[in-house]
Parts: structure tokens; C-alpha cells; sequence
């Protein structure tokens, strides 16, 4: 895994182990993601870096019907429907693609982190976060 | 009629839809409409307020209308930008430093979905790159978790865009003018699940203009002069559910709806059961289904019973988007808050262009909401 390009990298705790960061506020306990330098719920600047954890379950969904305007880019076989959704990690709820068959999908499916090549408007190709089925609790 | 009240003395709008002419050309159709309405020329306006999201510099309208002099503020509040247009007149009335106030939202937009910039928002590029920055996938996202926690079903959503489509087939002006049945709806393309194609407007065309004065005044100029009992605007609290977020607290339905709805009734003196007719955002099926609860119209899942009996049907006991809302209007965003206010007047003067609410309503309500998390509402009194 350590030849891949992160989307940004500062999104990342790890890549390998895939691992999301976020921050979390030593004052209220608040668990934001991205990273962010103060804290939403009480203003103050004493935000920490803190991974997230890498399983949850999903909190709502939909499925992208239409092709995005840029800066994203299709598939190079051109668009697919892809589903998203909001996953429930426990301290935060994180948005996300959703690496699982449709007929799978439903609040309180099991998800695990993955990561999932996407392509950027320069044609770079690089890898964002995603979740994919998590078989051990499904 | 106290004179330090702020009053609608006149409105005009174009139709809704898609226009040759460019975002300021409807605007100042939009503006000239309403002095005429009003009884007054553009020389008697001595402040004017204007919105558009991409259409345009408001303040330019000068150089068409005349060049008076005047101050002209612009907004520019997303969705909310009439609300937020009107917030700002209603305060330079209140607070003496004008007599007579012009409004005016206007926009042109492109075929096909927004666009919207990541950095904008404040957010990295990784966010519209990987194709979330779709304003869509957050409506569907927010409908299904409130379907899940209230038990909505899909049909209640059909019954909202099957009511909007009949109600602007009525209106003159408005965009969409063909009725759908609640099947053809639910059969439609998914746009974003559970939402089809019908269940969503699209980014369309038009601007609307209304003229405000202080109690001592609008008696002269109007002959059923409407009040603004309240208007308000409210941000984002902690622990909301809003468009373009990466992340969520638990339980997010903090939302500013609420707030801005429990102000403005507050303000007014009223309460949700007062209202006579409604104008809510609906720039989908789902949300016109939130925003009745947030607003206070109606508990949280009761808009199931209240869709199936016909409730928000113009005839019916709480009338909701009478001139087809977002749903047959499109969406210029800069002119929608002030189309509804726009109705909700002509639903009070009992001269409606389209379907006419009976038993000549007396106080009336507009909420819009615009990203990235902000809520304007207005009661509207005769």
C-alpha cells in the first residue's frame, strides 16, 4: 500500500492499515472529521489529531444516480451509479462512498474502512477512503 | 395600522422557467412590476436590497432603473437569499434609515445539477474530486434517515410532488404545468434514493421584486397592504444535519428551520396553528416533508396522515406551496424566498394567480433554507 496516492493526504491516520483522521476537541470532547483547528461546538482551539475507528454501521444512504459535475471524474469506462452514505464510527458519523451491493444496503448495515482508487481532473490516479461490507459482523 | 409596522405594498414577478433575456433584464421586469403594483416610480425608492447566487451584481439594476443615489444592498445567502434580502429591508424600515425599500431576487441558472466550489465552503478539493459535493445526495440522505426514524413512506413523498405539479398547473407563472400522478412519480428515474426525478426542482429562471413601507405609508399605497409580523434568519447550531457536511454529530436535527420558525412566530405573537397558508422549501419532496415538522406546522411523522387525507392541499386545513413551490417553479435561487413571499401576499389580498385558498386566509408563512446551513421565515398578516 505504500506506493498509493492519497486523495489528501491529510485525511489519513494510516493508509496501511487504512485509517481516517479527525480531530478531537480537549475540551468538549467533540469528534470532527477532517482535521480542524478549533471546535465547532465550543470554539476553542485545542483540538487534537485522533483516528478514527475503522468500523461503524451505516446511518443513511442514497445511491448517485448522475454523473457529478467536475472536478470529478467517471470511471474510465465511463459512469455507474455509485452509492453513499453515512457511516456511524461511534464518536462521529463520516460521509462516504459505499463499496456494498445495493441490495445489501440498508440502515445498520456493518461497514469496515477501505480504500478505493478514484481518478483527480489532472488525471492523477489516486485513492480515497470508502466502505466496504464488514463480513465479520455482517 | 402602527406606524413603525413594516408592510408588502406592492410585488411583481416574471414566470418561472427558462427566459432569453439575461438575469437582470427579469430582474428589473421583476422590479418595474412591483413599483407599478405599488403605485410609486423608482424615484421614490429610497433604499433597495438585491440578491442573485450567479447572475449577476444587484446593485448594477441602478444604471436600468435609475441612478438616484440611493444605497442597495446585496446578499447573497444560497437558498436563503430572499429571506435573507427581505431580513435586511424590513431592518433599514424598522430602524427609520428608509421610507420606502425595493427587494429584489432574481437568477438565471444552467440546465442540469449545481455546482458548487469545495474551497468555498471551506472544504479540501477531495470532497467534490471524489463526487460528494452534489447537493442532491444530501436531501436523499437527510429524507431516509427521517423516513427511517418517523415512518414516512416513499408514497408521502409522491403525494408532496403529485400536489406541487397540481398546484402549478393553476399557476400563470409558474414553470412545471403538467399534473403527475403519485405512480408516475414513484416510477421515475432515482435520482438520488429514495427521490426520483419529480421528487426534486431543478435550477431554473426567474426574479420577483416586492416594495415595502412603514404603517404610516402603506395604507396610501396598497389597498389590502400585507403585514411582515416577523421576519428572522438563523445559522447553524451545533448538531445539525446540512448540505455539504463530510461529517455529523449524533442526533442531528438541530436544525435552523427550527430555530427561525420559533423566532419569527415568537416575534409575531402567533402560533404554527394560527397559519393559514404555507410556502415551505421544497427543493425536493423530502424536504417540504422536514421542514413542515421543523417549522412547527405539524409533529414529526404525522405528515404521513396529513398527506393521505389532503391536508396540505389548497382546499385543505393547513395549504402548503399553493403556487406549486420549488417543485413546478424551478429554482432561481436568488428569486425563490421572495416568489414565496410573493404568494403568501396575493394568498392574503385574496387575489391569487393561481388557485385561491378559501375563506380568505389572514396570516400566512415562508421558510426557505440555503446551504450551508442557514433558515429565513416570515408570518405574514392581513
Amino acid at each position: 500500500m505504500s506506493d498509493v496516492t492519497p486523495v489528501d493526504a491529510g485525511l489519513f491516520a494510516s493508509l496501511d492499515p487504512p485509517r481516517l483522521l479527525g480531530s478531537r476537541c480537549g475540551e468538549c470532547a467533540t469528534v470532527v472529521f477532517p482535521t480542524a483547528q478549533s471546535c465547532p461546538r465550543c470554539s476553542r482551539a485545542a483540538m487534537a489529531p485522533h483516528a478514527l475507528a475503522d468500523r461503524g454501521t451505516v446511518w443513511s444512504w442514497t445511491v448517485q444516480g448522475f454523473c457529478p459535475k467536475p472536478p470529478y471524474v467517471p470511471p474510465v469506462d465511463g459512469f455507474v451509479p455509485f452509492p453513499v452514505g453515512y457511516v456511524d464510527l461511534g464518536e462521529v458519523i463520516v460521509e462516504g462512498h459505499l463499496l456494498v451491493d445495493r441490495a445489501l444496503l440498508e440502515i445498520g448495515t456493518p461497514v469496515r474502512l477501505a480504500l478505493e482508487p478514484v481518478r483527480t481532473a489532472d488525471g492523477d490516479e489516486v485513492v480515497t477512503y470508502a466502505f466496504t461490507l464488514d463480513e465479520e459482523a455482517a | 395600522m402602527r406606524p413603525e409596522d413594516v408592510y408588502v405594498v406592492g410585488g411583481g414577478m416574471t414566470a418561472f422557467g427558462r427566459h432569453d433575456g439575461t438575469g437582470l433584464d427579469l430582474a428589473e421586469q421583476a422590479v418595474r412590476g412591483a413599483l407599478d403594483d405599488a403605485g410609486v416610480s423608482w424615484a421614490d425608492v429610497d433604499f433597495a436590497v438585491g440578491g442573485s447566487n450567479v447572475s449577476g451584481k444587484p446593485d448594477s439594476l441602478v444604471s436600468r432603473l435609475g441612478l438616484t443615489g440611493i444605497a442597495f444592498s446585496t446578499v447573497k445567502n444560497g437558498c436563503a437569499t430572499g429571506g435573507v434580502a427581505m431580513a435586511t429591508a424590513v431592518s433599514a424600515l424598522q430602524a427609520g434609515r428608509a421610507d420606502l425599500v425595493a427587494v429584489v431576487g432574481f437568477d438565471k441558472h444552467e440546465r442540469g445539477a449545481f455546482a458548487a466550489d469545495a474551497a468555498a465552503y471551506g472544504l479540501g478539493s477531495w470532497y467534490a474530486t471524489t463526487g460528494m459535493m452534489v447537493t442532491t445526495q444530501y436531501f436523499a440522505m437527510k429524507t431516509r434517515r427521517y423516513q427511517h426514524e418517523h415512518g414516512i413512506s416513499d408514497r408521502t413523498l409522491a403525494r408532496i410532488s403529485a400536489r406541487a405539479f397540481r398546484n402549478g398547473e393553476a399557476h400563470p407563472l409558474a414553470w412545471r404545468r403538467a399534473p403527475l400522478t403519485e405512480e408516475e412519480v414513484l416510477a421515475a428515474a432515482p435520482v438520488n434514493e429514495p427521490l426520483t426525478q419529480y421528487m426534486f426542482c431543478q435550477p431554473s429562471q426567474g426574479a420577483v421584486a416586492l416594495v415595502l413601507a412603514r404603517g404610516d405609508r402603506a395604507g396610501d399605497l396598497c389597498d389590502t397592504p400585507v403585514r411582515l409580523a416577523a421576519v428572522t434568519q438563523r445559522t447553524r447550531r451545533f448538531g445539525s444535519f446540512e448540505v455539504f457536511s463530510p461529517w455529523l454529530s449524533h442526533d442531528p436535527w438541530n436544525s435552523p428551520s427550527v430555530d427561525a420558525a420559533a423566532a419569527a412566530f415568537a416575534e409575531a405573537g402567533l402560533s404554527p396553528a394560527d397559519v393559514q397558508v404555507a410556502q415551505l422549501q421544497d427543493t425536493d419532496s423530502g424536504s417540504e416533508m422536514i421542514h413542515l415538522a421543523e417549522t412547527g406546522l405539524c409533529k414529526h411523522g404525522e405528515q404521513e396522515q396529513l398527506l393521505a387525507e389532503g391536508a396540505t392541499d389548497v382546499d385543505g386545513a393547513l395549504p402548503v406551496n399553493t403556487d406549486g413551490g420549488c417543485l413546478a417553479n424551478g429554482e432561481p435561487v436568488g428569486a425563490s424566498g421572495l416568489r414565496q413571499v410573493h404568494e403568501v401576499v396575493r394568498q392574503l389580498q385574496g387575489r391569487a394567480p393561481g388557485r385561491q385558498v378559501p375563506g380568505g386566509p389572514r396570516v400566512g408563512f415562508t421558510h426557505v433554507y440555503g446551504a450551508p446551513g442557514l433558515s429565513a421565515c416570515a408570518v405574514l398578516t392581513v
